[in-house]
């Protein structure tokens, strides 16, 4: 775990920098960690699925999977993947500030 | 008359109905169970078909041999559940009305969920194992197959018994050794999760034997789509694969009735509570196995864990009871490995697998997280246990809770 600084805020984060409690977000720590992880701007389409994580995490307790997301955030895979290369459910959770989806085993 | 009725008499519906049809006065209960399959598969006996190990009539009995006789067993499709009002409607407009449901649907293959996958080259050089027709195909494929790059590929995450496609690839490399071929066999391994399983110390020990196996494992690979033709697979940001031979794991998801009775997730999974196991929507619903959306392993060690805290669940629940058993998520798999050889592996929601001995602590005869001649033993033994204990709810020695006695940290 460790303490970083978004937008004047601190926040903690664990080791995979997921920030550990949600409710310290808002949309300019958004656009820190995301900067973190090489995503340098954020735009409404991003929003779009940041706030569909939230929703869903505020409900049920954890991240939706991928196919939730392209289900039911407005945005069909491949969108997912320009917006969020690399695994969008994992990293789109990161940004919106919610912790690691439970990887189902 | 009390009415329990149990859908599905799969591995977990037929445990369950056993352990029930043992204990409920019949004075007071009726016991219906509904399946559309007549024949019980043996599924984890899929995997040895490829390789000739076991053929199909290794893992087919009749369903009736393992229902009781008192039993209602009604072989028929079940249509669609309507929770609110305590009924069932099945194939040829018939009715079942209930005072306790046990959903035990399960999951299967979903091939046509990936762009590509089904069509002209299903069967021929694309295949699944997850169904004895898909194992049958693979066998006489394999059979006459001259080497080239073979490619396992899980489409989605979660899949039912999640190492099987590792135990694939581990007998593939020892079957292509065998036939003389391995040196004409290139195999890559290409799944969504970030390694090779998603237990930390487990994926960098399972990760490890891929390596020694000249196996070549491809993370983070989300597939989009499949060109049969040009014989490749894509993901959604363009990374492409060629295969002569595909083995695939499709999408797995729960049945359709579940998602048409407006009570699944995405993936038509009933929500479950974690520790007792009754529907987190309904009262008198209890879930079992494959058709939870619990974050455990899909898998018959699981499923019968589950039935031990179940059973006490639904008992109190009758007795209306608060419900006091508690699932841990405990979840216990052999891994073969090849040449002869397996891995096991111990572990529930919190704890990751460690290695030690198991069941009995400090003597075995199992090794946890180690490759010994014994656990390939415990996985053959396990078809023995699965037809004759585990599906008439017998005790096994092994508790549904996790223990730490015995485990390395
Ligand atoms: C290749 C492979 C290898 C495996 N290896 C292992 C292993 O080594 N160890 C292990 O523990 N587990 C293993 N498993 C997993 C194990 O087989 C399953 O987890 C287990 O069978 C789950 O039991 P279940 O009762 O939940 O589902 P199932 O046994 O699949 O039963 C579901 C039943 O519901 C019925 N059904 C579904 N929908 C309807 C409907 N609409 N109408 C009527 N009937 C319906 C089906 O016909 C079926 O009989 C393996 C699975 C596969 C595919």
């Amino acid at each position: 775990m460790s303490e970083k600084q978004f937008a004047g805020v601190n926040v903690t984060v664990d080791d995979e920098g997921f920030m550990i409690d949600y409710t310290q977000w808002n949309e300019d720590i958004a656009r820190g960690l995301a900067k973190e992880i090489g995503i340098e701007e954020l735009n409404d389409k991003h929003f779009m699925v940041l706030n569909f994580m939230r929703k869903e995490f505020k409900e049920k307790g954890t991240g939706p999977s991928l196919r939730k997301l392209k289900n039911e955030s407005g945005v069909n895979t491949k969108e997912l993947y320009g917006l969020f290369p690399k695994g969008p459910a994992k990293k789109a959770a990161l940004i919106a500030g919610i912790t690691k989806p439970v990887g189902c085993i | 008359m009390k009415k329990l009725v149990i859908l599905g008499a799969g591995t977990a519906g037929t445990m369950m109905v056993n352990k029930m049809n043992a204990v409920l006065n019949r004075d007071e209960w009726q016991i219906t169970i509904v399946d559309q399959d007549p024949t019980h598969y043996y599924q984890p006996g899929f995997l040895f078909i490829p390789f000739g190990i076991y053929n199909r009539n290794d893992v087919l009995k009749p369903k009736k041999d393992f229902l009781p006789a008192n039993v209602e067993t009604v072989f028929s499709k079940i249509e669609m559940i309507e929770p609110d009002n305590n009924r069932v409607h099945i194939e040829g407009k018939r009715i079942l009305d209930y005072d306790f449901l046990i959903i035990a649907t399960g999951t299967r293959i979903h091939p046509e969920e990936t762009e590509g996958l089904v069509g002209d080259e299903w069967h021929q050089s694309i295949f699944d194992f997850y169904t004895v027709e898909g194992a049958y195909n693979l066998s006489r494929k394999l059979k006459n197959w001259e080497g080239g790059r073979m490619v396992l590929n899980i489409a989605e995450m979660p899949i039912k018994c999640p190492v099987a496609p590792l135990e694939f690839v581990f007998l593939a490399d020892w079957w292509f050794t065998e036939q003389g071929i391995r040196d004409k066999v290139e195999i890559e391994y290409v799944t969504p999760l970030p390694g090779a399983f998603t237990k930390p110390r487990a994926s960098r020990l399972l990760g490890d034997f891929l390596t020694k196996k000249n196996i070549k494992l491809i993370p983070e690979f989300d597939i989009g789509n499949v060109d049969s033709e040009k014989k490749i697979i894509s993901d959604y940001e363009g990374r492409e694969i060629d295969y002569d031979l595909l083995v695939t794991i499709p999408t797995n998801m729960g049945d359709e009735i579940i998602g048409k009775s407006g009570m699944g997730n995405e993936f038509n999974y009933v929500p479950t509570d974690p520790q007792t196991l009754r529907s987190k929507d309904f009262e008198n619903i209890f879930v079992l196995g494959d058709a939870t959306d619990l974050p455990s392993s899909k898998a018959g060690s699981v499923a019968h864990f589950q039935s031990d805290i179940l059973f006490e669940n639904l008992l109190d629940a009758i007795d209306e009871q608060p419900l006091r058993a508690k699932f841990d998520g405990h979840a216990n798999c052999y891994i073969e490995s090849g040449f002869g050889k397996g891995i096991l592996i111990d572990f529930n929601y919190d704890t990751e697998p460690l290695p030690g001995k198991f069941p009995l602590p400090g003597v075995g005869p199992f090794s946890l997280l180690e490759e010994t001649k014994m656990n390939h033993y415990g996985k053959m033994m396990f078809r023995w246990m699965y037809w004759n204990l585990l599906l008439r709810g017998a005790e096994l020695p092994i508790g549904s809770e996790m223990l730490m006695a015995g485990k390395r940290m």
